[in-house]
């Protein structure tokens, strides 16, 4: 099959969607950067799945209504969105901003949970580590801190941008600074109601990730009941594209029983 | 025309070798490069050029607020301003302005007007700003809602200054039972407030509404830029069905005058090379983080920005051609303003006669002479 983009609808708006795939539907929720291109991660998880990849309310080319206003709201819009697909059951995955929003979704129901894999998620905060400031850092500054590899840095700042895409990037980053601005990257509450989460629960981290760092992992270990933690090494923030083969053989593991 | 002296207060004997070392003067500048023995000094100084100011005839003294930099040293403006009541008697003094997003309550900005107000029994002029994109990586607000906030807080002090109190402010960032201010202002029904910019179309058209007539400021920016920019606000108060006062329109920009263009240019390039190159300038990201614009605005700025290039150092040379700064013999410089006064129809000229490292001696010279040979000519 081949990967299909529509527009979906749930309630009064309307966003972006890539799908391809059969099986029971796994829904992966993007980070800050937008909705990816259909990466090589996408092709394994798909080939064994229905995949889903809604691009975010706000972000890219998806509707932008006026009360996203939080991480809560986000959340709020994805257990809608898991009503009204149908599907007694989804695996929810989730990179950054993304697994923010999905342990947000999950602290408040997991009745249509499957199992919850967050890729270096962003939310909590541990005291004395800070994040990296992705908002200061200049465009160059910011693929070399995401990325471990410098050659992958590379690849990414020799891409020329059509000018719908830097416009898509503009918007992207102006969601970003909406949910992660202030507090930078959490939410106060969230951490106390992670005992909640209660389905299957794995957490990816890469050991060189300078946005978020891999110290975080130990607390989302700690706070969610029998969460299994991975961190990979030679990892920046991006596992599901920097150490592909890895992330995809450890996600679908989980996903299928081998937990 | 109206002259009022602003000061940015910049910390002259900032080590601009450290400066390089780090990515902007502001926010990540460490502080260990700040000596409050020499800070002191500057503060003495500089409050000294302020209240001089009044002697020598200008209408309006003026400072206003930034925060974690060298480029100015009052994140607090009205501590500076109830010094000046003290030590003035009839001049006006504007604070240029306070930056409103940048607070969970505005009615304390309210509050602190109005005791300022009462202090100086009306001597007081309000500015309302959004701040610098800097001042939001300074405060950890989100720049996102930096535009509501602005709007919100604005239409909060207002309603403070304005409507019997106690009554309850419902809005989306800031909600307050209580709103009952002691002391009320001393103008009534409010003091006068401006609204200093760089120019942006949203601003120009929210200013200009019949309900606010707001004077509006175009600030450090290019003689062409400055009339666009005016103009647009006139056209605007037109296609509201008024014509906008010239006390409405005014500019601010650095300027130096000396006996020749020459030794005023000598005299003036160290200040103004440092003000633009060392103490001013931040990276994009800095200056506009997101949201902090419209999306079109920011698109439009970014579209701008390639066009001409990123570049990071402005030459002297290029900012006198431009306009940004009067730099000159007092015709010189009396023409230039004449010439912007003409093309814009605008009675306010905010001059900042003290900028970057130009130190005590010269800043004073500068004054008197543009007071004695500039001012007079173009009353």
């Amino acid at each position: 099959m081949a990967v299909r983009e529509s527009k979906h609808r749930v309630r009064d708006i309307s966003v972006r969607m890539l799908r391809d795939g059969r099986g029971e539907p796994l829904l992966f929720l993007h980070g800050a950067g937008g909705l990816p291109s259909w990466l090589p991660f996408f092709e394994k998880l798909a080939a064994r799945h229905e995949l889903l990849i809604p691009e975010h309310p706000g972000f890219g080319k998806s509707d932008n209504p006026p009360w996203v206003r939080n991480i809560g709201d986000l959340a709020m819009y994805y257990l809608d969105f898991l009503d009204e697909l149908g599907a007694a059951k989804v695996h929810l995955i989730g990179h950054s901003l993304g697994g923010w929003a999905a342990a947000e979704l999950a602290v408040r129901n997991t009745d249509r949970l499957a199992s919850l894999t967050l890729l270096a998620p962003a939310g909590i905060r541990v005291k004395g580590i800070p994040c990296g400031d992705n908002f200061i850092w200049g465009t160059e500054e910011g693929e070399r801190n995401l990325l471990h590899d410098p050659s992958l840095a590379d690849a990414m700042l020799a891409r020329t941008l059509t000018e719908e895409e830097a416009d898509i990037e503009l918007t992207n980053r102006f969601m970003a600074a909406k949910f992660g601005w202030e507090p930078r990257w959490f939410n106060p509450s969230l951490e106390r109601w992670l005992h909640r989460i209660k389905v299957p629960t794995l957490v990816i981290w890469g050991e060189q990730d300078q946005l978020f760092p891999s110290a975080y992992a130990k607390v989302w270990k700690e706070r969610v009941p029998n969460a299994r933690v991975e961190i990979f090494s030679q990892c920046g923030h991006r596992p599901h594209i920097e150490q592909l083969d890895v992330t995809a053989r450890t996600v679908l593991d989980f996903i299928d029983g081998g937990r | 025309m109206k002259f009022t002296f602003f000061h940015l207060m910049p910390y002259r004997p900032l080590d601009m070798v450290e400066r390089h070392k780090h990515r902007a003067g502001w926010v990540v500048l460490p502080n260990a490069l700040y000596d409050p023995k020499k800070g002191a000094e500057e503060y003495a100084s500089y409050i000294d050029q302020l209240v001089y100011a009044e002697e020598l005839g200008f209408d309006i003294i003026a400072v206003n607020e930034h925060h974690q930099t060298a480029y100015g040293m009052m994140p607090a403006p009205n501590l500076i301003a109830s010094a000046l009541i003290q030590r003035t008697k009839r001049v006006k003094i504007a604070i240029l302005g306070r930056a409103l997003p940048l607070v969970n309550n505005p009615i304390n900005i309210a509050e602190e007007f109005a005791m300022l107000d009462n202090l100086s029994k009306g001597r007081i002029i309000t500015g309302f700003v959004r701040g610098i994109g800097n001042e939001y990586h300074a405060t950890g607000i989100n720049p996102y809602f930096s535009h509501e906030r602005y709007q919100e807080a604005h239409d909060l002090i207002v309603a403070a200054w304005t409507r019997p109190g106690p009554f309850t402010f419902e809005g989306e960032h800031y909600n307050f039972r209580y709103v009952n201010l002691w002391p009320r202002p001393y103008q009534q029904p409010h003091p006068p407030v401006w609204i200093p910019s760089m120019g942006s179309s949203e601003t120009i058209k929210w200013a200009a509404a019949p309900e606010r007539k707001y004077p509006f400021l175009v600030t450090f920016s290019g003689r062409e830029l400055v009339a666009r920019y005016l103009n647009l606000y006139r056209e605007q108060a037109r296609q509201y069905g008024y014509e906008a006062a010239a006390d409405q329109l005014g500019w601010a920009s650095p300027i130096y005058v000396a006996d020749t263009d020459e030794r005023a240019r000598e005299e003036a390039r160290a200040g103004i090379e440092t003000l633009f190159n060392d103490f001013l300038v931040v990276p994009w990201e800095m200056l506009m983080p997101p949201g902090y614009t419209s999306l079109a605005s920011m698109k439009n700025t970014m579209k701008m920005r390639k066009s001409l290039g990123s570049k990071t150092r402005h030459s002297f040379e290029e900012l006198l051609e431009s306009g940004t700064v009067l730099v000159g013999s007092p015709r010189t410089v009396r023409e230039q303003i004449e010439r912007q006064r003409d093309a814009t129809g605008a009675n306010n000229l905010v001059a900042m006669l003290q900028f970057g490292v130009l130190p005590d001696e010269l800043t004073r010279r500068n004054m008197d002479m543009f007071a004695a040979e500039v001012m007079p000519h173009l009353r």
